[in-house]
């Protein structure tokens, strides 16, 4: 039934949203994953740390950082996942298969930056 | 080894072998957790039974409903997690499913370079060479020469697409569906969707007993 409300009205205006309710990037944005190597198990694999690709989806909905959650430290703050398109000649500069080839990634988005 | 000698290797269980490091510590921490009544033995058991109860035959059906019914493929496509919930195969994870359509232009493949993420909702337990280093690295490194190995040639127009699984999301590769199936039952065409079709590393034929009785 909340459905049907939430259908039959529309937003209303002015709503100032909290910062990490919408999602920081959109489709086609171009980013790179942050390089960084803290200690302990993160779930960016190491091979695409420094990489640029672009954002494919946004992934919904906001999930909490696994990240912080794996080591007891979440406060219930959620964010967007993003599915990145990175080429594989970006990974790997002697790749030899069809340029077109690429990698698809989802990325928590406190590891991308702008590019 | 003696036993390979009779043509087949012991399974692990049988193997009269002190327990690991990680096998012990994954004892002492269930048994606290069922000592402080965090969970109890029997719930263990239920997942067991849960995994079970999944295994490569449910993905089958759901790549065939897709292929008999377009608008539940449309559905599938947008959102995966919804549309397996339609036919009644619930989620125990939090986790999203994007199923990846192969197509002439494009061909998926699925790999968890970090551990062993798989839609184990749909498919059960992973095979061990998807959880092995080997397909991992060499699948987001070189993955025409690894599907080569898997008999799977990839034309050079094709495009690959490795979809590497962190965290929040699992994959299910939709095959293409065989040419000449077009009188096929859906229960026919799911007979023919296997497990590795469904990761990306084959494609679905129709073998060729079923080729001779149609």
């Amino acid at each position: 039934m909340s459905e049907e409300i939430g259908h039959a009205l529309r937003p209303l205006p002015n709503i100032v949203h909290a910062e990490d309710q919408k999602p920081l990037f959109k489709v086609g944005d171009s980013i790179k994953v942050a390089m960084r190597f803290p200690i302990g198990h993160y779930r960016v694999p190491n091979y695409v740390r420094g990489m640029r690709g672009r954002v494919e989806v946004v992934i919904e909905p906001r999930a909490v950082n696994n990240e912080d959650e794996g080591f007891g430290l979440n406060a219930g703050v959620k964010r967007h996942y993003y599915r990145l398109a990175i080429p594989l000649t970006e990974l790997w500069p002697n790749y030899t298969g069809s340029p077109d080839d690429g990698l698809r990634i989802e990325v928590f988005e406190t590891w991308l930056e702008r590019s | 080894m003696s036993s390979q000698a009779h043509g087949h290797t012991p399974s692990p269980e049988a193997v009269d072998a002190k327990p690991s490091y990680y096998e012990i510590m994954e004892t002492a921490v269930r048994e606290l957790l069922v000592e402080k009544e965090v969970i109890g033995p029997g719930e263990i058991r239920r997942m067991l039974e849960v995994m079970d109860s999944r295994t490569p035959a449910l993905g089958a059906k759901v790549v065939a409903r897709a292929w008999v019914d377009p608008e539940f493929r449309t559905r599938l496509l947008a959102n995966g997690r919804a549309a397996c919930e339609e036919l009644g195969i619930d989620f125990f994870e939090d986790t999203q499913l994007i199923v990846l359509e192969n197509t002439d232009k494009v061909h998926n493949l699925i790999c968890c370079t970090l551990c062993s993420c798989y839609p184990r909702e749909i498919m059960g337990l992973p095979p061990d060479w998807y959880k092995l280093k080997p397909y991992r690295a060499r699948a987001v490194k070189e993955p025409r020469s690894l599907l080569a190995e898997f008999g799977t040639i990839i034309p050079e127009d094709v495009e690959i697409r490795v979809s590497d699984s962190t965290a929040m999301v699992r994959f299910l590769v939709l095959p293409q569906r065989p040419q000449g199936t077009n009188n096929w039952s859906e229960e026919q065409l799911a007979g023919l969707v296997t497990r590795d079709a469904m990761i990306g590393v084959v494609r679905v034929e129709i073998p060729p007993t079923n080729e001779k009785s149609q």
